[in-house]
């Protein structure tokens, strides 16, 4: 093969490796619900999962809500129209799953790895050579410490198995399967994902990991968490990696509930970085009790498009909801997120801060829902949303819906939109940066103050990330 | 010439207005060469094109830095090379703290990959803060954010002090300095001095050069050197203003 072939070759492979059709696929029908989606296909997963009948009666209800509910396309993007259902396998079991050799892998994914420092272990994962992510051990040792605790950490299918009494409450409560279509979706197909339940007064130390628990299914794209923290309990919860994973699929459509019982305080972290072909809709939402608190960090970098508005029903006295947002824009990406917060109760407090960055062709629109009744005391909403616009091209819009009502309520609310100029960029080379050096700084720095909010760990990788993306987006 | 900053007739404009005009000068390694002249006769333009800034168009002409040549080069390239220039309107850099920018700026400087340390660099920009008369709390602010017109031009100098280039451009680095600091930051300055670094000073006024003794004065007019001569030139200067300068063009 000449040198020219070569190339090519490893441009094919690099153009159409993250769409899941590069990834190969054992034909065994025995654990594989085809494509497209039916009642069929519904009961098939409920089947292999050896579901209880109320569970699939849920999902069958939520398919036929997600079949009669027209795409939101009155305020969203038309895009959403691309998505072709048809075309998606909903359920992959663990005996099947997407493969392809290291070989194979382009080697620029290797590169990317590299230089994020991903650790060895995980970067056959990550890459899609294997379906598991063997930290068996890890994860044992954290289910033990949990156990002793009380702690509930496990999946979806064997919370709903072995701990109906707890979780059958809330599951669905929060977000109803008729909330919107994806959430519908995603309530018809779910598999995957983390059901927590943290005993009354425990107050778990470490972070919970998801990454610990990355399977087989989770490689499927209708993950479901419910976590429930009992009164007076507290817990972090993080999920995703910032290493770009190699999707299987292109659409993702996670449904995330969150109860923050009495005095419960439930932090959610996430870092994600999907392939700039995915579609990424996701609907999150916490509700918080008396006294509680819940608290929503999130950061969507990459993906075609991501619509999610994390959300806090703030239902008792002195609640306290928060979301913090990073959201980076490159060409060709549209980042479609905010934040809602309900005010249900007397002095409850809500706080919104989200940052948006666009890149090149990039996109960001920022969606706000703040809503305080006239009934209510003593409520306060804090919401500051800033863009930055990394050239002209790029694009951000703002649409924060307000509404407060009440003499006894305040709010205050800030936005701004700004660049990094060309000056500022030179002055930063004149003093030796390169221009995609310069430009993550600059990006940096507009993030600067969110990103100290963030474990260690995950501020540094972030910044990493913003590196590698900068210098991506420069000539 | 290896040792020196050499101009060579530079014809520079921004859209289609001629600024530097058939421009000349040399600046041997160890010189401090002053550059005064009236408002808009393109001193800062000639800083900037010397940096690469990508808005000027140079049509012809030459500048070397102990032999490589500058022109045509990328402005962060010109940088490492060992050009800097304290800028007459330094640029605010929201979020990026001093300490994290001069850090990211030496880092650029090294192999990549190589270990930063982090322990010297702490203990030589205190040092460096120290001689400038600047408090410790400057280096967790954010790079000109909200500084008064002084502390820009003093966060210049320490920028200068900590990058150590070959040729040092500052443009109009005493405006806005009051009595105090001008002489602060020439201390600086004169402390820099030294057969490893040449300076190109531009300014309005005699007093600073009264500070920082330069070697060499030239007059700039109309894009161009029209006089050149030693201290007391901005002397001479300072009591008969540029118009003595424009009749001397006229007649000549
Ligand atoms: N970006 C620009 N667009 C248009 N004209 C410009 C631009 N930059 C500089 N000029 C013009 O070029 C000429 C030279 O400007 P320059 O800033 O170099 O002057 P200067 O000698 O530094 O003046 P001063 O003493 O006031 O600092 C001025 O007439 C100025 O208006
Ligand atoms: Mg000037």
């Amino acid at each position: 093969m000449s040198e020219l072939d070569d190339n090519q070759a490893q441009r094919d492979a690099i153009a159409v490796d993250r769409t899941k059709g590069d990834f190969k696929y054992e034909e065994n029908y025995a654990f594989d619900a085809g494509i497209g989606l039916s009642a069929k296909v519904v009961d098939y997963i409920s089947n292999v999962k050896g579901e209880d009948a109320w569970i699939n009666e849920f999902r069958q209800k939520a398919l036929k809500i997600f079949t009669d509910l027209p795409m939101p396309t009155h305020w969203a993007t038309e895009d959403l129209k691309n998505i072709k259902f048809d075309e998606i396998r909903y359920y992959l079991s663990k005996g099947q799953k997407a493969s392809r050799t290291w070989e194979e892998v382009p080697d620029d994914v290797k590169e990317t790895f590299e230089r994020l420092g991903i650790p060895e272990a995980e970067r056959k994962f990550l890459a899609g050579v294997e379906a598991q992510f063997d930290s068996e051990a890890v994860y044992s040792r954290m289910k033990d410490e949990m156990s002793k605790l009380g702690v509930i950490f496990c999946g979806p299918t064997e919370g709903l198995r072995d701990h109906p009494e707890i979780f059958r409450k809330w599951f669905g409560k929060v977000i109803p399967a008729g909330d919107n279509k994806f959430a519908a979706l995603n309530s018809a197909v779910f598999s995957g994902g983390s059901f927590i339940y943290i005993p009354k007064g425990v107050k778990v130390a470490q972070p919970l990991q998801a990454y610990f628990r990355i399977n087989a299914e989770n490689f499927g794209q209708f993950e479901r968490t419910l976590i429930i923290a009992d009164e007076g309990s507290e817990v972090t919860y993080m999920e995703g990696c910032t290493a770009p994973k190699f999707e299987t699929a292109t659409l993702h459509s996670a449904v995330v509930e969150l109860v923050a019982l009495k005095g419960a305080k439930i932090q959610y972290i996430t870092v994600q970085n999907w392939s700039a072909n995915v579609f990424n809709l996701v609907t999150k939402r916490g509700v918080a009790e008396e006294d509680a608190e819940v608290r929503w960090i999130d950061c969507n970098i990459g993906s075609r498009l991501t619509m999610k508005y994390p959300g806090v029903v703030l239902r008792g006295k002195r609640a306290r909801g928060e979301v913090l947002s990073i959201a980076l824009a490159n060409d060709g990406q549209h980042q479609d997120t905010g934040a809602k917060m309900i005010h249900a109760a007397d002095e409850t407090s809500s706080n919104i801060i989200a940052k948006s960055i666009s890149v090149g062709a990039g996109r960001s629109t920022y969606r706000g829902l703040v809503h305080i009744p006239k009934t209510l005391r003593n409520c306060k909403n804090n919401t500051e949303c800033d863009a930055l616009l990394i050239n002209e091209h790029s694009r951000t819009d703002t649409y924060p819906a307000i509404s407060v009502r009440g003499q006894k309520n305040s709010v205050q609310h800030e936005a701004s939109v700004s660049k990094v100029s060309a000056e500022q960029i030179f002055y930063m080379m004149q003093r030796g940066l390169t221009e995609g050096e310069a430009m993550s700084l600059a990006v940096n720095g507009f993030v600067n103050d969110l990103v100290k909010e963030f474990p260690m760990e995950y501020s540094v990788e972030l910044k990493r990330l913003i590196e590698l993306q900068m210098e991506g987006s420069v000539g | 010439m290896p040792d020196s900053l050499v101009i060579k007739n530079l014809n520079a404009s921004i859209g289609d207005r001629a600024i530097l005009k058939d421009f000349s000068l040399t600046v041997p390694k160890g010189e401090v060469h002053a550059i005064m002249g009236p408002n808009g006769t393109g001193k800062s333009t000639l800083a900037k094109v010397l940096a690469g800034h990508p808005d000027y168009s140079v049509q012809s002409g030459e500048a070397f830095i102990d032999g490589e040549q500058i022109i045509g080069q990328e402005p962060d390239a010109i940088a490492r090379a060992g050009l800097f220039l304290a800028f007459q309107y330094p640029s605010e850099i929201p979020g990026v703290t001093i300490a994290n920018f001069i850090r990211a700026a030496l880092v650029a400087r090294q192999a990549k990959g190589a270990p930063f340390d982090a322990k010297a660099y702490y203990a030589e920009l205190y040092a460096k803060m120290d001689t400038l008369k600047m408090d410790r709390k400057f280096t967790s602010r954010f790079v000109n954010e909200g500084f008064s017109g002084g502390e820009k031009k003093r966060c210049e100098i320490l920028q200068l002090m900590m990058l150590k280039p070959k040729y040092a451009v500052l443009d109009e680095t005493d405006s806005g300095l009051d009595i105090d600091a001008l002489r602060i930051v020439s201390e600086g300055v004169n402390r820099l001095r030294g057969p490893d670094m040449g300076f190109l000073v531009i300014t309005h006024y005699q007093r600073l050069l009264e500070y920082i003794v330069p070697d060499r004065v030239h007059i700039m007019y109309d894009g161009r050197i029209v006089h050149s001569g030693d201290k007391d030139l901005a002397i001479e200067l300072e009591a008969k203003g540029y118009d003595w300068v424009k009749k001397d063009l006229a007649s000549a």
